[in-house]
């Protein structure tokens, strides 16, 4: 069979399909008070990611751009910016599915600018952290010191699973209008990861993270403008995940929210035979 | 997992399907009643007005909805002056002065709904 001329479907080619113009604001509190924006042309080949079109700029046309980022597949969550005004991931984002000749690269709304492209997520991670992220449970000393795994049916974790794929990278506050109006709301990533642990199976520390994620500035003040679900790069949903928090809250108000009480620690299987050909688990290294 | 603020926003849902059963009955009776029928004559006349005063259920049925209708819009009155970027000490000063504007309300809208009532039934 003879192999058709050309690249596959999908593949990347050095052909440039065309020259794109990006303006980008530039802004640097050091040395002059007021933003501005500069021009490139960048070529762009089919597979261009904006964020390979900023390393273009910074290797050939200005050295002195500043944008944030690491991993350039998604996953670290820190090249978030504000791309023909919708906030996006740069290495998510493909040039030429903009479909635009022009593309206008800010840095996030709703965040202070440190320079350039970059926001300072400070505000972001302070919020975060307020809501206490992480597994709260009465037996911390089974915590510090595990003898064995918590257990945690296949339905129990898909309570929280889809919430528990948040990067952090701030999207979800950039998009949202209460953010916007209201910086001392608490906003949908901080709100979504109270809730992926208040319904954590393993975890019952709800009632320690109410005061915050249920107050004045918090899950009440969400609009349900939905934007936070659109911006988001993983499928997240933090609209969803303060809808079905605000739920909790009704019926905890009726008192009909069931205690909650964490899971035990799944007992050592002792009759069980490892098949021939498994190896045995490598010993804890923690 | 109750806080003073859920509470306070669950009151306002209820506050919300309150209204939307008692506001259904006064536009049924008031807007919708001769076309299904069931009200003869003018509803809005003044003479119409004065007799259904008479009536202990619509004065129930006023205080309740005042009652409904005052909490659930000046709880998102509260809600949207929150928004503001304004300080701790005045979202209290703003609560108080909402609490103070609500209960005045209605006490002047509930007096006035059952001193008719009384001064027409006779009571």
């Amino acid at each position: 069979m003879i192999e058709p001329a050309g690249p596959k479907q999908g593949e990347e080619t050095d052909e440039i399909v065309k020259k794109v113009k990006f303006k980008v604001l530039r802004f640097d509190p050091s040395t002059t008070p007021s933003p501005r924006v500069d021009s490139f042309e960048v070529p762009v080949k089919k597979g261009t990611t904006v964020l390979d079109a900023l390393h273009y700029i910074k290797e050939n046309l200005d050295g002195s751009l500043a944008w944030r980022f690491s991993c350039r597949m998604g996953v670290c969550g820190s090249c978030g910016m504000f791309i023909n005004g919708f906030p996006r991931l740069a290495c998510n984002t493909q040039v030429l599915e903009l479909e635009s000749d022009v593309i206008d690269l800010k840095p996030l709304p709703n965040f202070d600018t440190i320079r350039d492209l970059v926001p300072d997520l400070s505000v972001l991670f302070e919020k975060h952290r307020s809501v206490r992220p992480f597994t709260l449970r009465k037996d911390m000393a089974e915590l510090d010191n595990p003898s064995g795994e918590f257990f945690q049916t296949t339905e129990e974790l898909e309570r929280y699973l889809q919430f528990a794929y948040c990067i952090k990278c701030g999207l979800c506050m950039a998009a949202c209008p209460t953010v916007a109006t209201d910086r001392r709301y608490l906003g949908p990533q901080s709100l979504t990861q109270a809730h992926r642990y208040n319904v954590d199976s393993r975890d019952e520390g709800r009632t320690e993270r109410k005061d915050i994620a249920l107050g004045p500035h918090g899950a009440f003040s969400c609009h349900f403008a939905g934007a936070c679900s659109e911006a988001c790069p993983k499928g997240v949903d933090p609209a969803f995940a303060i809808q079905l928090m605000k739920r909790d809250a009704f019926k905890g108000s009726l008192g009909l929210l069931r205690k909650q009480k964490a899971s035990a620690v799944a007992p050592k299987l002792t009759s069980a035979k490892r098949l021939e050909g498994v190896p045995e688990a490598p010993k804890r290294t923690v | 997992m109750r806080t003073r603020e859920s509470t306070l926003w669950t009151w306002h849902l209820i506050a919300g399907a309150v209204i939307l059963v008692l506001l259904g009955i006064h536009m049924f009776i008031m807007h919708l009643g001769d076309f299904f029928g069931t009200v003869n004559g003018d509803v809005l006349a003044f003479s119409s007005v004065m007799e259904r005063s008479k009536d202990a259920a619509f004065a129930v049925i006023y205080v309740l909805l005042l009652g409904a209708a005052l909490y659930h819009g000046l709880y998102g009155l509260r809600t949207i002056i929150f928004e503001l970027n304004i300080s701790e000490r005045a979202e209290r000063v703003v609560s108080t002065l909402i609490v103070l504007a609500g209960v005045a309300l209605f006490l002047i809208g509930a007096y006035g709904t059952i001193a008719v009532y009384g001064a027409r039934a006779g009571v």
